[in-house]
């Protein structure tokens, strides 16, 4: 089973399809960690939407291939886990510590671009005000 | 009732998509569907690991109108030594070749390991439709 | 027919007519019967209402209304007796069940009740054929099922009526218990009140990651001021509630631990840095929109963790 993997800028986009065997996983780990490489991607978004069933070794790859990444330059970012895989995952002691997830594809991007953002910005950038305009009264 | 063996990594997609399949015919609730599922991942991931192979039982129960499945893990593999130490709830994130059982026990309702050492290992486990 | 001395219905048939006979002589049996309750109603009645207050059976409810039911519970009963139909016993059953719940009437009332019932016109079948004792057996035996199964249609009826209602008081329970409020864009909040217990926790963790989908909600607050106390099971529920929060993508803030709930936490071991504590809901929300509103400043502070 092959995953699709999407260049987009400078980020990859891996979308699981379907349930995978350990051998796909090994295989999907190798592909991501040489592809973040070749193509100096700053972020890699691994969309699992339509897995459902995520054991502990899917979840030990899944941290692999963020830790592994993480040390080519690109950071990792899980999207699209269910809120049923996600009850389950933690009651079997799975919670992808020091991964960043996100709700959906969408969710990822947005987070990515904002790291960049503040990566470019950093000590530059005039601060956001502390009170943004909307949010002024918590009850209002 | 389904016997599933298992001796391959696709072996665990079956087992655990025979699992689901059983589960909607049950009427469980998506969230308990996926526990199962889950479950079942990963008894027959540990047959693999341990045994390299043996099999996966599921059966149907129905105790008084309330339906359940009883899953079945056996291998003649090396077995467990210290069950004791296999079923603490070390709640390891570690991500370290634990043998999860634990996790199983708490994503199942009742959870039953007989293992001899040499002989091989029977997890016995049931989830129940919630009530 | 065949041994009967009671009114007859002409015997046609021989043997093979065998069974329709026996039945044919039931119903002229439970025709006699049914004769003699409605003879002596006012009496078996008052007698009935007299046991049932002697037994302390009912006692949420006054003699008049004991009297007032006994009274339709034994024509409904006769009627049962008479036309072998049980849908309007079983439609009063629950009709009476749905009015007398309420008022704490208990199962075992119930069924206690229906059970004097058959005593009390039993008793009264005894006195009136105690010189011929082969009618009294064969009364009995006309008498027997029909009335075994009147007691069963009331008293599966009453049990079935309470099981609906706390199945609809469970839920409602429920609902109210966890309510996932969603206060602005993308926060929700979880205040929980009273006891929990692990079905609850389980339940609650489902709610709340059911509406951090579909509120796309980045923070959840959940605020636990309300909680008495907690225990070593569900103080990691909470901490898998707080972690499958996060594998959704919404960071989770947990405000209201009192002195007691934090100094448990601690003792049983619970790792506080897996989760984001504040003082009381208000901080809880302004920390929120913090979050929210300084994304950039906040995820830039995290980099160097990273």
């Amino acid at each position: 089973m092959d995953v699709p993997v999407l260049k987009q800028g400078p980020y990859l986009i891996a979308t699981v399809q379907s349930a995978l065997t350990d051998a796909d996983l090994a295989q999907l780990r190798r592909t991501l960690v040489e592809q973040v490489g070749r193509y100096r991607s700053r972020g890699l978004i691994v969309d699992v939407t339509a897995v459902d069933v995520l054991d502990s070794f899917a979840c030990r790859t899944l941290r692999d291939i963020a830790h592994m990444t993480g040390f080519r330059g690109a950071e990792t970012v899980i999207v699209g886990i269910h809120a049923d895989l996600a009850f389950a995952m933690v009651q079997l002691g799975l919670s992808l510590e020091g991964v960043t997830t996100a709700l959906d594809l969408e969710e990822g991007l947005a987070y990515l671009d904002r790291k960049q953002r503040s990566v470019k910005a950093l000590g530059s950038r005039p601060r956001q005000s502390a009170g943004p305009r909307n949010l002024l009264h918590p009850r209002g | 009732m389904e016997h599933i063996p298992i001796r391959a990594d696709t072996d665990v997609l079956a087992a655990r998509q025979k699992g689901r399949a059983l589960g909607l015919q049950a009427g469980f609730s998506s969230i308990d569907i996926t526990l199962l599922a889950t479950a079942i991942s990963e008894l027959a991931r540990n047959i693999l690991l341990y045994a390299h192979e043996g099999e996966i039982e599921l059966r149907l129960l129905n105790e008084g109108g309330r339906r359940g499945i009883m899953v079945i893990a056996r291998d003649q593999g090396p077995g467990i030594v210290d069950i004791e130490r296999a079923l603490q709830d070390g709640f390891s994130t570690s991500g370290g070749l634990g043998l999860g059982l634990p996790g199983v026990k708490r994503l199942m309702d009742t959870f039953e390991l007989k293992s001899t050492y040499g002989a091989g290992t029977v997890v016995t486990a049931v989830k129940w439709e919630l009530r | 027919m065949k041994g009967s001395k009671g009114p007859a219905a002409p015997a046609s048939a021989p043997l093979p007519a065998k069974i329709a006979i026996g039945s044919e002589s039931t119903t002229s049996l439970l025709r006699e019967l049914v004769a003699h309750l409605r003879q002596n109603r006012t009496q078996l009645r008052e007698e009935w209402a007299r046991r049932i207050t002697e037994a302390e059976l009912l006692t949420a409810m006054t003699k008049e209304e004991i009297f007032a039911e006994a009274t339709s519970v034994y024509d409904n009963y006769v009627e049962a007796l008479e036309t072998g139909t049980f849908e309007a016993l079983q439609a009063y059953a629950r009709n009476l069940s749905e009015r007398i719940i309420p008022r704490g009437v208990e199962t075992h009332e119930v069924v206690g009740i229906v059970l004097l019932l058959r005593d009390v016109l039993a008793r009264s079948l005894f006195a009136k054929y105690q010189g011929d004792f082969t009618k009294l057996n064969r009364i009995l035996d006309a008498y027997e099922p029909a009335a075994n199964r009147i007691a069963n249609t009331v008293a599966v009826g009453f049990v079935q009526e309470r099981e609906r209602i706390i199945r609809e008081q469970q839920e409602a329970i429920r609902e109210l218990s966890t309510p996932v409020l969603q206060v602005r864009e993308r926060l929700l909040i979880l205040p929980i009140i009273g006891v929990i217990d692990p079905q609850r926790a389980r339940q609650l963790t489902e709610q709340l990651l059911r509406g951090i989908r579909t509120n796309r909600a980045k923070v959840v607050v959940i605020d636990i001021t309300g909680v008495a106390a907690m225990d070593a099971t569900v103080a990691n529920h909470l901490v898998q509630t707080v972690e499958a929060s996060r594998l959704l993508g919404a960071t989770v803030i947990v405000t209201g631990l009192s002195p007691e709930i934090a100094q448990t936490l601690v003792t049983i071991g619970v790792d506080l840095g897996k989760m984001t504590t504040v003082g009381d809901l208000q901080g809880g929300i302004e920390e929120a929109e913090r979050l929210l509103g300084y994304k950039v400043v906040h995820f830039a502070g995290e980099t160097p963790e990273a």
